[in-house]
């Protein structure tokens, strides 16, 4: 037998199937604090939280529903908002996508695209209502909103990218 | 795309109850992450030391980045210096003729009040900055607006101390790790500030909008005398801030004040510094008056 080389049919390395989802959502998450970039208004998309949700999407069954009790914490740490909340945030949505999978038999693009921006949505205004509770909550909404029409429009391109992720994550040898 | 694999799993207890057992493992460690944001509202700086730690690792990768990309908010202004040189060129001849015959004025305006200082024995105070860092980066998919300060207690930065640019106040230092620091900046919701009008020195309060503007409101409700191109500066009240650290200019008035900008940009500033917080103690640490004055000191002892 061949041993240096690759066997027929062998499935991928157990570890890139596992590690794969979870480094690609805990460096999205950090990725903003790793750019010069001093923004005045929040300007960029929540990427650890769209590559977290288009995973959950494509692959629901991949992650046990707690998952986004650490990725949530880890996300906590670098997005600025109290720590603890996407902890729950981001549960409350794994909950959600598991509840619709059970619901709706078969998901299309569009299903996928419409629950992506939906959570997004909620999460974010959630987080800001969570972040600012004194404020004034018409304002404290208003300031997310063109990032969530933002992260809206975007769901469709993280599907492919984390498409992209799956296909390498089950690359055989 | 295909109906992924059934996931009731099927007669196995044992996979029933661990089923069961990730649900409810969500469902109260979600609850329990709500708790713990409530109370990182309630008492932010608990839990600072988590998010200290976690900046400490990507500072570095941030400091890399700036010097290789440098400050990608710079680079509008570069390309539209480069479309207007010409009028631009003009206009800040022009600007630079009348600034300097403001300067003129205003060099006599200074001797005159060095002399009126120096006759009410005023000492004019060295506050010199604490320690000099320059913003990394911030967060930019939240609501809040902190940003990352380039030097920590390394330097002696401490929490609550102000930080400014050279065109004026930035925010303040939330907390502070070994080579890195978190600064609020101005324009943050939850950032207020105790401010004054340059002009006459009417008080008010600056509170960021989260994008980038102020709100201004005055103490009394009663008339909105602000008009657009008031200066506001650091009143002092309350400590914290230094007074007379430029803040924001009114851009246009509103039905409960005035809508300002900051006159630094986060975003644009290049070096920061971290000053002392301007507490009683610091205060008193200044050289005292050697005699008491004769006559009753007025409260502006500088004529406008």
């Amino acid at each position: 037998m061949n041993r240096k080389g690759p066997r027929l049919g062998e499935p991928a390395s157990l570890w890139r199937m596992r590690l794969v989802p979870i480094a690609s959502v805990m460096v999205a998450s950090a990725l903003p604090l790793m750019l010069p970039l001093i923004a005045n208004s929040p300007v960029l998309p929540p990427l650890g939280l769209l590559l977290f949700l288009c995973w959950q999407l494509l692959r629901t069954e991949m992650w046990p529903v707690w998952i986004g009790l650490p990725l949530g914490l880890w996300d906590d740490l670098f997005s600025g908002a109290p720590i603890g909340t996407a902890v729950a945030l981001w549960t409350f949505a794994s909950l959600a996508i598991h509840y619709v999978e059970q619901r709706i038999y078969w998901r299309g693009f569009y299903h996928d695209w419409a629950i992506g921006a939906g959570l997004v949505a909620a999460i974010q205004a959630l987080a800001a209502l969570i972040t600012h509770p004194q404020a004034d909550a018409v304002r404290v909404l208003s300031l997310v909103v063109p990032q969530i029409v933002i992260s809206a429009l975007l769901v469709p391109l993280f599907l492919r990218l984390t498409g992209m992720f799956d296909n390498f994550r089950l690359k055989r040898r | 795309m295909t109906r992924p694999a059934h996931r009731r799993p099927g007669q196995s207890r044992k996979a029933q109850t661990s089923l069961f057992i990730a649900y409810v493992i969500a469902v109260t460690g979600a609850v329990a992450g709500l708790l713990l944001a409530i109370l990182s509202v309630v008492d932010p700086v608990g839990f600072a030391q988590l998010r200290v730690a976690s900046h400490e690792v990507t500072a570095p990768v941030a400091r890399v980045s700036r010097s290789v990309i440098g400050s990608i908010s710079g680079v509008d202004d570069a390309v539209s210096a480069y479309v207007k040189a010409g009028s631009q060129n003009r206009r800040l001849r022009k600007q630079l003729n009348d600034t300097r015959r403001q300067l003129v004025a205003t060099s006599a305006l200074q001797e005159e009040n060095r002399q009126l200082k120096a006759l009410l024995k005023l000492q004019q105070t060295d506050r010199a900055a604490l320690a000099n860092g320059y913003l990394l980066t911030s967060t930019s998919t939240s609501s809040k607006r902190i940003a990352l300060l380039s030097i920590g207690r390394n330097l002696g930065v401490q929490a609550g101390q102000p930080v400014r640019g050279a065109d004026g106040l930035i925010g303040r230092v939330l907390s502070s790790g070994p080579s890195v620091s978190q600064v609020l900046l101005l324009t943050d919701v939850d950032n207020i500030v105790p401010v004054r009008r340059a002009r006459d020195g009417l008080p008010a309060l600056s509170s960021g909008r989260g994008n980038g503007d102020l709100d201004i409101r005055t103490l009394n409700i009663a008339n909105n005398p602000f008009k657009p191109g008031d200066i506001l500066v650091t009143s002092g009240t309350g400590g914290l801030y230094p007074p007379n650290i430029p803040v924001a200019i009114i851009v246009r008035r509103q039905d409960d004040g005035a809508l300002a900008r900051p006159l630094a940009d986060p975003g644009k500033v290049d070096a920061v510094s971290v000053l002392r917080p301007y507490t009683p103690d610091n205060i008193e640490a200044r050289p005292a008056i050697s005699t008491a004055p004769a006559a009753p000191v007025p409260a502006r002892p500088v004529p406008q």
